[in-house]
């Protein structure tokens, strides 16, 4: 198991470097001078150039992309020019708070979506399974930024049930009750997509899976509904699942953009969206190639899970 | 294509998703013709008005413009980015799938290996970081959303063209002397153009929201020209006090999304070979029983005892007689071979016994199988399951799909027993063991913790016969458990099957299509054809002397060992399709025997002590063999 893991592991080092070269080629298309935008069009010619030479602009592609690289594997990710502070600490910082946003909804969503796939596929054609299908249908079909505003309406100011938005109290202790309540929220508005697109495709695995031969005799010798459906069954349709939880987990990850900006969640998508607006660079590059690369990290661990759960995956 | 469009037609859902999405793109055709207020002039004095107020029949946003009319051109804006996004990244995506999928080697490597680098981000990430280069801007957002969606696109078409490229028609085309373009589009593209639909349809509706989002954040549409996504993104200010302005975008962009989701659905259903049977149901804990008359009564015969047991298929108004009222019994100690072609009804006799034969489509419609002199059809879930494996235990055919694949073989052997009586984790380990030496697996206290996978079939199966021991059952019913096995292991577990019988008392029903695996192991026969018995006799009496014109063929079609030059002589014509069978008997069509009278109506089963024939013009008399 350790060699596979490893195996893994150095089989992620290419694609690492692809993620490097993807961002860098994308943000070396930037049309325009970064050094006129960091100084505003009043700049003189001397300070660009100044500029230029200080951001090592003035040097190759090929120079400039190694000498990043290198920055960065000595964790140098370099200094956001809007915030004045290291890259790396700001997005480690914010990187955390979407942790805790992300994982909850990547939670929810695999242990909902599985089940009520589950659900769907043992009573295929009956109420639940219309019922959880037209829920489904609904929760892959609304933004979730409209879903997050509309909970926000109904359950923070209409209910007063949760706070209206931020990851902590503005005022008192930041202790494990204030987060949770501030986290219900925006971590199911997170999750419903998700929810929606793991449930039909759990729904799908299933039905195929009950359809196999190895169903028919664990029924022949005795094992109970319950046990064929939640063991048997679903063992086998997580072969198939799993993969798409790795999927999901991506779409969670990215897709906090939007849920830290309709709850104000100090996350690292909102601080890209800002980066962004004020074109600082290096702190997007920073925070786009450290989520892709735990993104490549996390589906490593999909991988390992799922030649854990599938002897049948050569290790 | 018209098939396609009446199987989209028949699905209601994906209707309702069309007429609903046809009305919005009508509306949003029709929006500069109708006399709608401008969407960008501001009229701050009459901000925030609610909707259904006069001249603004839904209401105005933050700086006092009408929500219809913004609303409409929003669509407008929204659909056609949407639409641009999803035709873009097709035509890019199938146009790289289909290079790297027809040349192969390393141009599909090399592109490949890009596509992967690219799916390895998160998707919205990505889109980010593009628009991060291009800067914020609904066209820029359009080509990010549009290239985010390639890979997706590229990498499905990929694999559907190399499954084509190495396809007949194509050889056929290169030998022809035709250019790899001419080929690619002649040959090629008509092939992948329904994944292509497929992927778009399933897609579409993401994009939408795609885009919508990058609006959403300010990202793509800048003002004052507005998109249902940057709509909703100024209103967010608003939310708490004026709701409605979010609430009008945010809902168009789930009609839309919803509608496009529904009838990309029924797309994907009616394009969907797999599909279209309708063969994606589930089958049901126990066999559905829709008795149509009261089960016959009881003749006390054997241990197990079919009456007249009828199983159909149901699928959708067509109706296949599987089993056609077979009547069947076996005795304690005794082997009963069932024997017939494929699709002759033996399996499905055998597993409507225990409620296991597939429903939906499978019906028990009549007769009785009784056990210990009880009616089984019909009885509570509770007390079938109860019976399964305890009483009546089966052995199926392919040892490799039986088992679970995920499941140690050891676990599955516990678990058997531990759905009748619970078991120790000490106790159940030992008798686990216990029943891998009984079927005499070498080596068994290491063998438990095998995967069904790390056996070879021979030890599957016997994995498979442990498996029906495992509760001690009276009765085991072996569907072909030896078919998919190389003769010198078949022989190996007709013996161990034999000897168990005889060590254990077990009746056993045996199915074959093999008259050398009857001959040397069942002490009564009876033959199945069309989902009835034709013929049933002691093992002996029938090799020495078929009566029915389909036994004696049956037999001819078995090459002997020491019989020299004898021709194999194969029965001409197919067995007939259980929906449609023809009046009189089944094998009529195939019989050199046959006369008028064998059409003209049913023919009874005649009996005569253990021997019974279904024939008007048997090969030999019933009734002299009796004498």
């Amino acid at each position: 198991m350790t060699g596979y893991i490893l195996k893994r592991l150095l089989s992620a080092i290419p694609v690492l470097f692809g993620i490097t070269i993807i961002v860098f080629l994308i943000m070396a298309l930037i049309p325009g001078d970064p050094a006129t935008a960091i100084l505003g069009s009043f700049a003189t010619p001397e300070n660009v150039e100044k500029l230029n030479r200080d951001l090592g602009l003035d040097k190759s592609l090929v120079q400039q992309y190694f000498i990043w690289l290198g920055n960065m594997l000595t964790g140098d990710f370099g200094t956001s020019f809007a915030l004045n502070r290291p890259v790396i600490d700001e997005v480690l910082e914010r990187f955390n708070a979407t942790l805790v946003l992300a994982g909850t909804a990547f939670v929810l969503c695999s242990l909902f979506g599985v089940a009520a796939g589950v659900i769907s596929a043992a009573n295929q054609y009956g109420w639940a399974d219309k019922g959880i299908t037209f829920v489904v249908l609904l929760g892959i079909s609304i933004p979730s930024f409209f879903l997050g505003m509309m909970m926000i309406l109904f359950f923070a100011v209409n209910l007063r049930w949760f706070p209206v938005s931020g990851m902590w109290p503005i005022y008192g202790d930041r202790d494990f009750g204030a987060l949770i309540s501030h986290l219900t929220l925006p971590a199911i508005a997170l999750a419903v997509v998700a929810t929606g697109v793991i449930a039909r495709l759990a729904r799908s695995a299933m039905l195929e899976v009950l359809r196999q031969d190895f169903i028919r005799t664990a029924r022949a010798k005795g094992v109970d509904e319950r046990g064929v459906i939640w063991r048997h069954a679903l063992k086998a349709a997580m072969v198939s699942i799993i993969p798409v939880l790795g999927i999901q987990a991506g779409f969670v990850l990215s897709g906090a953009v939007y849920i830290e900006i309709v709850f104000q969640w100090p996350g690292v998508g909102r601080m890209l969206v800002d980066a962004i607006l004020k074109r600082d660079i290096l702190l997007v590059q920073g925070g786009v190639v450290f989520v892709a690369a735990c993104y490549v990290l996390f589906n490593i661990a999909v991988d390992v899970a799922q030649s854990l759960l599938d002897p049948r995956i050569k290790t | 294509m018209m098939a396609f469009l009446t199987l989209l037609a028949r699905n209601r859902l994906a209707m309702a998703g069309g007429i609903v999405l046809s009305l919005v793109i009508l509306l949003v055709l029709l929006t500069p013709i109708l006399p709608l207020a401008d969407p960008d002039v501001t009229d701050t004095g009459n901000r925030f008005k609610p909707p259904f107020s006069e001249g603004a029949l839904l209401g105005t946003d933050h700086l006092g413009r009408d929500l219809l009319s913004r609303l409409l051109w929003g669509t407008q804006l929204s659909l056609a980015v949407g639409f641009s996004a999803a035709i873009i990244a097709a035509t890019l995506g199938a146009a790289i799938g289909i290079i790297a999928g027809f040349y192969g080697g390393r141009t599909d490597n090399i592109i490949m290996r890009g596509v992967d680098m690219l799916m390895a981000f998160p998707y919205i990430l990505l889109a980010l970081a593009i628009v991060a280069a291009l800067g914020p801007g609904l066209f820029n957002a359009l080509i990010a959303v549009a290239a985010v969606n390639v890979p997706f696109f590229a990498r499905n078409i990929r694999g559907i063209t190399v499954g084509i490229a190495h396809k007949e028609f194509v050889d056929a085309a290169r030998l022809a002397g035709m250019s790899n373009a001419r080929i690619i589009l002649t040959e090629v593209l008509p092939n992948v153009i329904p994944v292509i639909i497929i992927a778009m349809s399933t897609t579409i509706g993401w994009m939408i929201l795609e885009t919508a989002g990058l609006s959403f954040l300010g990202l793509g549409s800048q003002p004052p020209q507005a998109d249902l996504g940057s709509m909703l993104g100024e209103a967010r200010s608003a939310l708490i006090t004026n709701p409605h302005t979010s609430i009008v975008p945010g809902v168009m962009i789930l009609i839309i999304v919803m509608s496009i989701n529904l009838l990309g659905d029924g797309v994907r259903d009616a394009l969907d070979p797999r599909l279209k049977s309708g063969a994606l149901s589930r089958p049901m804990a126990a066999t559905m029983v829709k008795r149509e008359a009261p089960a016959p009564t009881s003749e006390g015969k054997g241990l197990l005892e079919a009456q007249e047991l009828q199983t159909q298929f149901h699928v959708k108004d067509r109706v296949y007689r599987a089993a056609g009222g077979v009547s069947l019994h076996v005795e304690k100690g005794e082997c009963l071979g069932i024997i017939g072609e494929s699709g002759s009804g033996k399996s499905v006799t055998a597993l409507s016994v225990m409620g296991l034969v597939a429903s939906p489509p499978g019906v028990i419609t009549g007769g009785a199988v009784r056990y210990e002199g009880k009616d089984l059809i019909g009885v509570p879930y509770k007390q079938l399951r109860d019976m399964r494996g305890r009483n009546v235990a089966y052995i199926f055919q392919d040892p490799l799909a039986t088992l679970h694949p995920l499941y140690r073989v050891g676990d599955q052997l516990i678990e058997a027993i531990r759905s009748h009586r619970p078991i120790g984790k000490e106790e159940g380990r030992a008798k686990a063991i216990e029943l891998l030496e009984a079927v005499r697996i070498p080596n068994a206290a290491k063998r438990i913790t095998d995967y069904p996978h790390e056996m070879s079939g021979g030890m599957r199966q016997r994995v498979g016969i442990a498996m029906a021991l495992a509760n001690d059952p009276d009765v085991i019913i072996a569907d072909e458990p030896t078919t998919a096995l190389d003769v010198t292991v078949q022989a190996q577990i007709l013996a161990l099957l034999d000897d168990l019988r005889k060590s254990r008392g077990l009746a056993i029903v045996f199915i074959t299509h093999d008259f050398g695996v009857v001959a040397q192991l069942c002490d009564r026969v009876a033959v199945m054809y069309a989902g009835r018995i034709v013929e049933e006799g002691q093992t002996a009496d029938i090799l020495d002397n078929p009566r029915h014109p389909y036994t004696a063929r049956l037999m001819a079609c078995v090459p002997e060992l020491g019989e020299g030059k004898r021709r194999l002589e194969a029965i001409p014509g197919l067995p007939p399709v259980v929906d449609k069978l023809p009046a009189g008997c089944a094998f009529a069509d195939r019989c050199d025997k046959v006369q008028d009278a064998c059409r003209q109506g049913d023919i009874p089963l005649e009996r005569n002590g253990a021997r019974a024939v279904r024939c008007l013009f048997p090969e030999t008399p019933l009734k002299e063999a009796a004498e």
